[in-house]
């Protein structure tokens, strides 16, 4: 450390001639961070303008004056109330479904052994990169035979139907981890196959529960060819994404209106995760980790 | 009491030998077996109607004559497959499919990579601005966000118009112009799932044990030395993972490309919702050209 002998002012010269390439680095960061969002920041402004400003406006990101009425023009003309009503309607339930069954199924596949324990977790794995595109019209023909295409329930199960072996994966390997003590415990005080799990392992695997909602929300906040199928004969069951498909087809021009669309359907998703991006992140992350 | 429960270790092996059943034992057993089905029953139901039996069935279907709405199906064995290979729709359609992945799997992993090693050093400020900056297109509505890149491209009106005639580019039509549709959706595509890949790669640097580097900067090597001789050759397993997962991850590349190039066909300019404002250059609808519809879609 020959450093520490040279003076104070000649160490900090250094120091920031040493830190210059880090500076120059993080303009070019924050430049391309600003390109990155920039599609969102253009329909943010763009949904505040005038029709003409839009087409006239070029680069220009801040409106003459605030044009609220394209919200209102988007919710009640565009009727993104009800489309927003049916996406909050199909993601929470969803999210319930598939958070319960997957917390199921993955504690007794990561704690048991069992007939067939082998032959399940086999089957589940050999379809986890089965895309839900290539299998939509058996679902459509049995969700007909079953009177389920026109409806939200649905549209919900079907969502909820898809494999998510990988939540189910998630959920067994982090139950596996668990000391068997806990398990013993809760026998020894009496207490049922049932309620060791719903009183002692479910709590526990709050971590976990919280990585599966997250990502499940994205994927059917996000869902467009599934909604899209179902919705097809019944206007009044479209999601966001699938009544942004439709505001587009009947309102080519309406720029505005579309942009605060967008808007109201991107909201709801790029707060949550603003605030929940610890568990979008390792969700994402742990498709590599394990 | 506790040895009814067998938890399964990492190993896979049963955590006791078996001991000589009693009635009574196996009949806790098989109680226990009733409880574990009872768990696995909503999977087996929703897996079996919404993903097991449409995979069969896919296979079904693509062996009959059907219309897909009559119940009247006839066995044709391998004929579709047939009509499909003989097809030049087809196989434009599959080498459209190569080619998007050749241009877009290699920037989604090399260049999430660059991103990742940069973001991972400890030294540069704002990370975790940078982090949330790049991974926001990730969680955005695909089929919105493609509707939006068809305003930002618009060769009339759109931004990047604007752009491009500030540098004396003349209007392009990016997506409507068939020799740079394809480029064109490959870098919105690269730009909507960069941070899945970005974040593959933070979670692969994160393996790394910190003593490595100390133990290596003690020895004497730089930080080209400690890149090349310890990051890199801990990484590269990862590159056959993160590189198959992403892959993989060509093939959802559906929504983006119906929303970003679809829709326009179908709608001639109707008359607008916006009657109070009438803009002066309404955005052409782009049916002209042949852009990628389904780039990543095969039989």
């Amino acid at each position: 450390m020959s450093a520490t002998t040279a003076s104070t002012g000649s160490r900090s010269w250094g120091r920031l001639r040493r830190r210059m390439p880090w500076w120059v680095l993080v303009l070019l960061l924050v430049g391309l961070a600003f390109i990155w969002v920039f599609p969102f920041i253009w329909m943010v402004s763009a949904s505040l303008k005038t029709s003409a400003e839009i087409f006239g406006g070029g680069l220009n990101l801040i409106p003459e004056a605030l044009r609220w009425e394209n919200y209102a023009r988007a919710w009640v003309d565009g009727n993104f109330r009800t489309y927003l009503l049916n996406t909050v309607l199909v993601t929470v339930a969803t999210v319930a479904i598939v958070v319960a069954r997957c917390a199921l199924a993955g504690y007794v596949l990561g704690r048991y052994r069992f007939p067939g324990s082998r032959l399940v977790i086999g089957i589940l794995v050999a379809t986890l990169f089965v895309p839900t595109g290539y299998t939509i019209i058996p679902i459509v023909k049995l969700s007909l035979e079953l009177g389920l295409l026109d409806q939200l329930g649905g549209m919900i199960l079907a969502l909820a139907g898809g494999a998510n072996v990988a939540s189910i994966l998630i959920y067994a390997g982090y139950f596996r981890g668990m000391p068997a003590e806990l398990e013993e415990a809760a026998i020894v005080d009496g207490a049922g196959f049932l309620r060791t799990f719903a009183r002692i392992m479910l709590p526990l695997s709050m971590p976990v529960t919280a990585t599966v909602a997250i990502l499940t929300f994205l994927f059917t906040w996000n869902a467009f060819f599934l909604p899209l199928v179902f919705s097809f004969s019944n206007p009044a069951l479209r999601t966001v994404s699938v009544g942004m498909q439709a505001f587009v087809g009947e309102n080519s021009t309406d720029w505005p209106g579309m942009a605060a669309a967008g808007v109201i359907s991107l909201l709801p998703i790029v707060v949550l995760f603003a605030f929940m991006q610890r568990y979008f992140i390792e969700g994402i992350a742990g498709a590599v980790k394990s | 009491m506790a040895t009814q429960v067998m938890p399964v270790r990492a190993t896979g092996t049963p955590a006791t030998p078996a001991p000589p059943r009693s009635p009574a034992r196996r009949r806790r057993e098989r109680q226990r077996n009733l409880w574990i089905y009872a768990f696995l029953l909503p999977t087996f139901i929703l897996y079996g109607m919404y993903t097991l039996y449409p995979i069969v069935a896919s296979y079904w279907y693509s062996l009959v004559e059907w219309n897909g709405f009559t119940a009247d199906q006839r066995f044709v064995g391998l004929d579709n497959y047939e009509r499909v290979l003989a097809d030049p729709l087809f196989w434009s359609s599959v080498g459209i499919t190569l080619l998007f992945m050749l241009i877009v799997a290699p920037l989604r992993v090399f260049g999430a990579f660059a991103m990742a090693i940069l973001l991972n050093s400890p030294r540069l400020p704002l990370r975790s601005f940078f982090r949330t900056a790049y991974f926001l297109p990730v969680v955005t509505t695909t089929a919105i966000v493609g509707v939006v890149m068809r305003f930002i491209l618009d060769p009339a009106s759109g931004p990047v118009a604007s752009v491009l005639q500030v540098f004396g580019l003349g209007p392009v039509d990016l997506l409507g112009n068939s020799s740079t549709a394809l480029v064109t959706a490959g870098v919105v595509y690269v730009w909507k799932f960069f941070g899945i890949t970005m974040i593959y790669w933070l979670a692969a640097l994160q393996t790394i044990p910190k003593d490595l580097y100390e133990a290596a900067r003690i020895d004497g090597a730089g930080a080209f030395g400690l890149f090349r001789h310890i990051t890199l050759p801990l990484l590269i397993p990862f590159l056959l993972i993160i590189s198959v997962l992403t892959i993989e991850d060509c093939f959802h590349a559906f929504d983006l490309m119906q929303s970003m190039t679809a829709g326009a066909r179908s709608s001639a300019p109707r008359s607008s919702r916006s009657t109070s404002t009438g803009g002066p250059s309404p955005p052409r609808s782009r049916n002209s050209g042949s852009p990628p519809r389904r780039p990543c879609s095969s039989a």
